[in-house]
């Protein structure tokens, strides 16, 4: 679907090695990936495969036990979420996260943050430099409503909509930051098929139109083999497959993975 | 006659409650940005009084200097407290942090008077003794200048969190802590900033309630008039602290007025807490605070 999918992108992000260890449990072991500037990168598996891990170590959450994760040549496998995200990373959240008493229009606004020149008295100096900058942040984060199709919901507090609103109010926070990254934990769970129809819509236009790199994690595989240029396949923490959506498909170990076991075990 | 004291009371009652908006607004500072509960508030109101009033008395400092003296202390405390005390308590359970506060309120009641001495001392901060007197109406100066200082800052306060930028962070990071970090957003560094105004309200609480009863422990008591006003107006909301605040002052001037004279006095000093109690049966979250959304 896009010319860049599998040909010679540079890598936006690398994953080396990686590993997390929770007490005794070794949620992730030695993962290595790499994502392609411009492509729409997957990772599905079973749950409990490692797959929020991941995403929680490239945002910042987590810091990696071992290996290292590099975002555009940075090593930021030690570095914390607040500088990850003003790197150019952004993120939903699996159980959506956003500033339930805040307006839309607030949430929005915040994914800015970053982006807004800061200073600790910069607060109370609303006029002259300060208001122009607010003002363009906020032709900006207006561009972003109406591409999501929330304008009459600018004023109401995010925790008062409906759940498939809210995830489409999170991806909307998430590209206010106008990332080079976006990561997304299952941007479709729990969602019905025009939702999902919707959400899957706003994630191809992303990628395409303002040329986004997208890392998510999904379990509706019906989407992920649609949109993905590359997916990685986790099971009990380890990757276990990796390629195009074709190559994953006819992988005897993506099966078992998600069967259980294989027929010849059975017998055997 | 009569409506006339009816009138005196409650304009009185409105002064005082503007007052009572000062000390609380420090209160719901912290509880908007932090989620915690400090229980210290009145005691912060003390410490900055007393060493405004202890620069002045006792080492003879021009009331400008006592003040930026008492400025400065109020910020660097606040600073230590939140960097040494509080930090490290960000994402322990909520019971935790009212405890550490509980803690350090007595210990401010305790160490204030070490420096400084533990008598009442005087502080003038320039406002004149004798009443305003305006057709029938008796005011105190100090009640008025306090009344206005309190209006003054709590329409910054009220501008700060609902438009500018730094005080939707501040509400944000109060919303969630992890959400925030996600988003840039430099969750210490607000929760400071949060602790550092929370001192710098203290400091005018104490100059103006200083002047008005005088500086000594007995002020700490200032604090415990805060629950009621804000549970009353909402423990987030900046709207809730000044009507909280102007209904407790009114229920304490017509309380005193009216009842006390009949049953020999102190119900002044309870009727705030029956409005509490009241409040928190009926309406939890207080007149202007948010109900909690919850979608079933």
């Amino acid at each position: 679907m896009t010319d860049t999918a599998g040909s010679g992108g540079s890598v936006k992000l690398k994953l080396d090695g990686v590993a997390k260890n929770f007490g005794g449990v070794r949620a992730v072991s030695g993962v290595s990936a790499e994502v392609k500037e411009g492509e729409i990168f997957s990772i599905i598996g079973p749950n409990g495969a490692g797959k929020t891990t991941i995403l929680n170590m490239t945002s910042g959450f987590y810091h990696p036990d071992e290996g290292s994760i590099n975002f555009e040549g940075t090593d930021i496998s030690q570095t914390l979420p607040s500088k990850i995200a003003s790197l150019g990373i952004s993120r939903t959240f699996q159980n959506i996260a956003l500033f339930r008493g805040l307006t839309v229009l607030e949430n929005l606004m915040l994914g800015r943050h970053v982006l807004m020149k800061t200073g600790v008295l910069a607060a109370f100096a609303y006029w002259g430099p300060a208001q122009r900058e607010e003002v363009e942040h906020r032709e900006r984060v207006e561009e972003i409503i109406d591409f999501l199709k929330l304008t009459d919901l600018r004023k109401t507090p995010a925790g008062a909509l409906a759940y498939g609103l809210q995830k489409r109010v999170e991806l909307g926070r998430a590209l206010a930051s106008e990332p080079r990254l976006l990561l997304l934990d299952e941007p479709m769970a729990g969602m019905n098929q025009e939702e999902k129809e919707d959400m899957v819509r706003y994630v191809l236009d992303v990628n395409q139109e303002w040329g986004t790199t997208i890392a998510l994690i999904e379990h509706d595989m019906g989407v992920v083999m649609d949109i993905s240029d590359h997916v990685m396949v986790m099971d009990m923490g380890e990757r276990i497959s990796f390629g195009t959506p074709d190559e994953v498909r006819g992988d005897p170990r993506v099966i078992e993975a998600y069967l259980g076991t294989t027929d010849h075990k059975e017998v055997a | 006659m009569e409506w006339q004291f009816l009138f005196e009371l409650t304009i009185n009652g409105l002064l005082t409650g503007m007052m009572y908006a000062l000390i609380a607004v420090g209160f719901v500072l912290i509880y908007k940005s932090t989620d915690a509960i400090n229980f210290a508030q009145g005691e912060f109101v003390m410490i900055a009084a007393i060493v405004v009033a202890g620069m002045a008395t006792n080492y003879g400092f021009p009331i400008i200097a006592a003040i930026a003296v008492g400025l400065v202390f109020m910020i660097i405390f606040n600073i230590v407290l939140e960097r040494v005390v509080l930090r490290p308590m960000i994402g322990r359970p909520i019971v935790a942090i009212i405890m550490a506060t509980i803690g350090l309120a007595l210990i401010l009641q305790g160490a204030g008077p070490l420096v400084f001495g533990a008598g009442t001392k005087p502080l003038n901060i320039g406002v004149p003794d004798e009443p305003l007197i305006w057709g029938p109406l008796f005011m105190t100066p100090i009640d008025v200048v306090g009344a206005g200082i309190s209006i003054m800052f709590l329409a910054i306060f009220g501008w700060f969190f609902m438009k500018s930028r730094k005080g939707v962070a501040m509400r944000a990071v109060a919303d969630s802590h992890m959400t925030s970090m996600a988003m840039g957003i430099n969750v210490e560094r607000y929760f400071a900033l949060a602790w550092i105004l929370a001192g710098v309200v203290a400091l005018l609480g104490g100059l103006v309630w200083g002047s008005a009863i005088g500086v000594d422990t007995q002020m700490a008591a200032l604090g415990l008039k805060v629950f009621p006003v804000v549970i009353l107006g909402g423990l987030d909301s900046i709207i809730g602290v000044v009507v909280g605040g102007l209904i407790i002052g009114v229920c304490e001037a017509l309380a005193a007025g009216y009842i006390d004279p009949l049953v020999g006095g102190g119900t002044k000093d309870f009727t705030p807490y029956v409005l509490m109690i009241l409040v928190l049966m009926f309406r939890p979250y207080g007149i202007f605070g948010k109900p909690i959304i919850e979608r079933i």
